[in-house]
């Protein structure tokens, strides 16, 4: 086994320039969007409202095998559309420029058992400012699993395999329970911190008008075909968050990502971090629907460096991006959809096993944290 | 169960349905201008009426509930795909047959707005709509004798009012840079010929600007109008302060577009926490511009200091009134106007 820092021929200065050359990038974007964009989100929105009213006002007659289908089939996309392309990026105020108050981070709220608001800190505010430190990216395993050789291995990281298989299936609960961080927040004492308590309840609320939504009222205004369409609402949701699962996967965990300490963002520059983000992402390649269905988080790289770009100009700015990763000789982690799955996947099964030899040496700050690869 | 109570059920099961969104984001889709939904007009025409004025005729939404002469309305217009808002004086009469409203638009330099409606704006285009408001309206009594004194653009509210009543002796001072710089001269002209107005040009290219003394010998008998001004600040000032000097001040009535700035402070770091935004102020831009400009969601109204539409706590920190050039410091429950405040140091707006 060796450790390689794939970044240890870059000098400060380096890092300093390329840091601006990313900032000449975002700023060229910036000073060219427009009206296409805000027609771009207009349209999206548009579609899935109409797509999914559509695909529930076919599966009214799901017993009928052919609605069933189509009209589960329809839910899905609209549900993935709702939590990728749409909610994920208008929450990460991609679109608050337009000051449309009906399109913007702070009023927006989506299909999804997390309210908006707890997500948006969790996830814009921890994973997107700490993206893969150990112990403050709660993304980095959900808390749940081994996702790095220097973790410590316990037991119950053997059956990592299948708590993975779970969380992509109830996916949007997974995400709920960590941004109300309920693996830290449930002893006793933190239990009863009332800021805590109206979390929860927020969370609560909000699996309660979802799964009304969902499992009772479309159901029953389906009349004689409730059953069925209860099983295509389940359907949706778990094809949904499947797909979401997976593509978060890819976005942060196959192999060749870089995960970093907790010590070495200690006095990070912008340069270092967005040499953070570049060896801490990784992207999915596809054709145009593909990175549409992710939201394009297919362009992983290109939406850390930039969380606040509008998501339909992700695709030039890779091009960009890639350049950069050429010029000064980084590796560009991509790769089609399945194959990233099933790297990621590897990853949690060979890390449900204990490793052979964990790291013993303590790299100096600001060196980053190097992940083990078989050589 | 009466028929409402059943509406309200119904319309709390249709919530149900479609949350997280509401019914009206479904219906929004078919019917924006339909009645309950957040008031929008659509675009239906656009008349140019000089080389850099034009008026649009808009279609508003069923919740719209009608103006008086002289009223204006906010209207917020998507420029580059952003959401702007400004405020137009309408200029169409109040008992206009087809249910739309024109309201009229000179282009200015650097003006977002005015120059995408006057040069862009396409027929078919939806925008946001408040409904109309403002106090530069005429008197329940009709008035025996007005006088208008305009410039610009400011003739627009007037119009309104020309187009509404038929007065029995009005007179219109108007300044323009040039004859063809005067916007509805046609019907301005034929309303002379028929001697339903007497008009009195002004060309501030060749006349210069208007000496408001000049007064005495355009209309002698001035000081007995009902008079209503309307234009750039320097005129409104001076007319003022002429109107004043001569003990008739109440038969003065001003209309504003811009609020007159008379202090500019120091500016300083804004916070706006409850988005979570930190940025740099000068002392003479508006906070509501500057959170705007950060993509905070301000609310708004006339952006002039008058209808209290952009109140918004002060958390910590002070902001100085732009137009008094007063400093307000933070306590509990302060609120500013932010369309007319700006930084006095570092403060933080609860937005």
């Amino acid at each position: 086994m060796t450790a390689i820092d794939p970044t240890a021929h870059l000098t400060a200065e380096q890092i300093e320039e390329l840091g601006r050359e990313l900032d000449a990038i975002r700023d060229e974007v910036i000073a060219d969007r427009g009206e296409k964009d805000a027609a771009y989100i207009r349209k999206v929105i548009s579609a899935q409202r109409k797509l999914e009213l559509a695909s529930r006002g076919v599966l009214l007659f799901s017993s009928f095998p052919p609605a069933w289908l189509l009209g589960t089939a329809g839910l899905s996309v609209a549900k993935i559309m709702d939590n990728m392309e749409i909610g994920h990026n208008i929450l990460h105020g991609q679109w608050d420029w337009m000051r449309d108050p009906k399109i913007h981070s702070t009023t927006w709220e989506w299909d999804h058992v997390s309210p908006a608001d707890q997500w948006k800190h969790s996830h814009n505010e921890l994973h997107h400012t700490y993206t893969n430190v150990i112990g403050k990216d709660n993304d980095l395993g959900y808390g749940i699993m081994r996702v790095d050789e220097d973790q410590k291995w316990h037991p119950l990281h053997l059956g990592q395999p299948l708590w993975n298989f779970l969380n992509a299936c109830f996916f949007e609960y997974g995400i709920a329970a960590y941004d109300l961080e309920l693996g830290k927040n449930l002893d006793k004492r933190r239990r009863k911190n009332p800021e805590f308590r109206a979390r929860a309840k927020a969370v609560g609320r909000k699996i309660r008008k979802q799964v009304l939504k969902d499992y009772v009222i479309h159901p029953l205004l389906s009349g004689p075909s409730f059953l069925p369409t209860l099983a295509a609402t389940f359907t949706a949701n778990l094809v949904r968050n499947v797909w979401s699962h997976s593509v978060i996967m890819c976005g942060h965990f196959p192999e060749g990502v870089q995960v970093f300490e907790r010590r070495s963002i200690k006095g990070e520059t912008r340069g270092q971090w967005y040499l953070r983000q570049m060896m801490g992402s990784a992207n999915i390649s596809g054709s145009k629907a593909m990175h549409f269905m992710t939201g394009n988080l297919s362009h992983q790289i290109e939406h850390h460096l930039f969380p606040d770009l509008p998501s339909n100009r992700y695709a030039e700015v890779a091009v960009k991006v890639r350049a950069l990763f050429e010029k000064y000789q980084l590796d560009y982690v991509t790769g089609p959809l399945p194959k990233q799955v099933a790297s990621a996947w590897h990853k949690v099964f060979r890390l449900s096993l204990p490793n052979r030899k964990p790291k013993v040496n303590t790299p100096e700050v600001p060196n980053r944290k190097q992940e083990l690869v078989a050589a | 169960m009466t028929s409402t109570a059943l509406r309200g059920r119904a319309w709390k099961l249709l919530e149900m349905v479609t949350t997280p969104l509401l019914p009206s984001d479904y219906l929004d889709l078919v019917s924006p201008l339909r009645a309950g939904a957040d008031l929008r007009g659509r675009i239906e025409a656009v008349h140019p009426e000089t080389g850099d004025a034009a008026t649009i005729v808009i279609r508003p939404g069923r919740g719209w509930r009608g103006h008086t002469a002289g009223q204006y309305v906010r209207i917020g217009v998507d420029v580059d795909g952003v959401r702007l808002w400004r405020a137009y004086s309408i200029t169409s009469p109040t008992n206009r047959q087809d249910g739309r409203f024109t309201i009229t638009v000179k282009a200015i330099p650097g003006g977002k707005v005015s120059t995408h409606l006057v040069r862009r704006a396409k027929p078919g285009t939806l925008i946001q709509l408040d409904q109309p408001t403002g106090d530069f309206v005429l008197p329940q009594a009709k008035p025996a004798k007005v006088l208008h004194l305009t410039a610009g653009s400011g003739i627009t509210p007037v119009m309104g009012m020309l187009r509404d009543v038929e007065f029995d002796d009005v007179v219109m001072v108007h300044c323009a840079p040039q004859p063809q710089d005067v916007i509805f001269r046609n019907e301005l002209h034929d309303l002379v010929a028929d001697q339903k107005l007497r008009l009195t040009e002004v060309h501030t290219d060749t006349d210069g600007m208007l000496d408001i003394a000049r007064l005495d010998e355009l209309v002698p008998d001035w000081a007995e109008r009902e008079t209503w001004a309307c234009g750039p600040a320097g005129l409104l000032d001076a007319a003022e302060e002429h109107w004043s000097e001569h003990g008739v001040r109440e038969r003065l009535h001003t209309e504003r577009f811009r609020p007159s700035i008379v202090v500019a402070g120091d500016g300083g770091e804004v916070t706006f926490s409850a988005t979570g935004k930190t940025v740099d102020a000068d002392g003479a831009t508006p906070l509501l511009d500057i959170g705007e400009e950060a993509g905070v969601l301000m609310p708004s109204g006339c952006r002039m200091g008058i209808c209290f539409g952009c109140v918004t706590p002060l958390k910590t920190g002070a902001v100085r009134d732009l137009r008094t050039g007063e400093i307000t410091e933070a306590e509990p429950g302060v609120l500013i106007q932010t369309c007319v405040s700006a930084a006095a140091g570092p403060c933080d707006i609860e937005r």
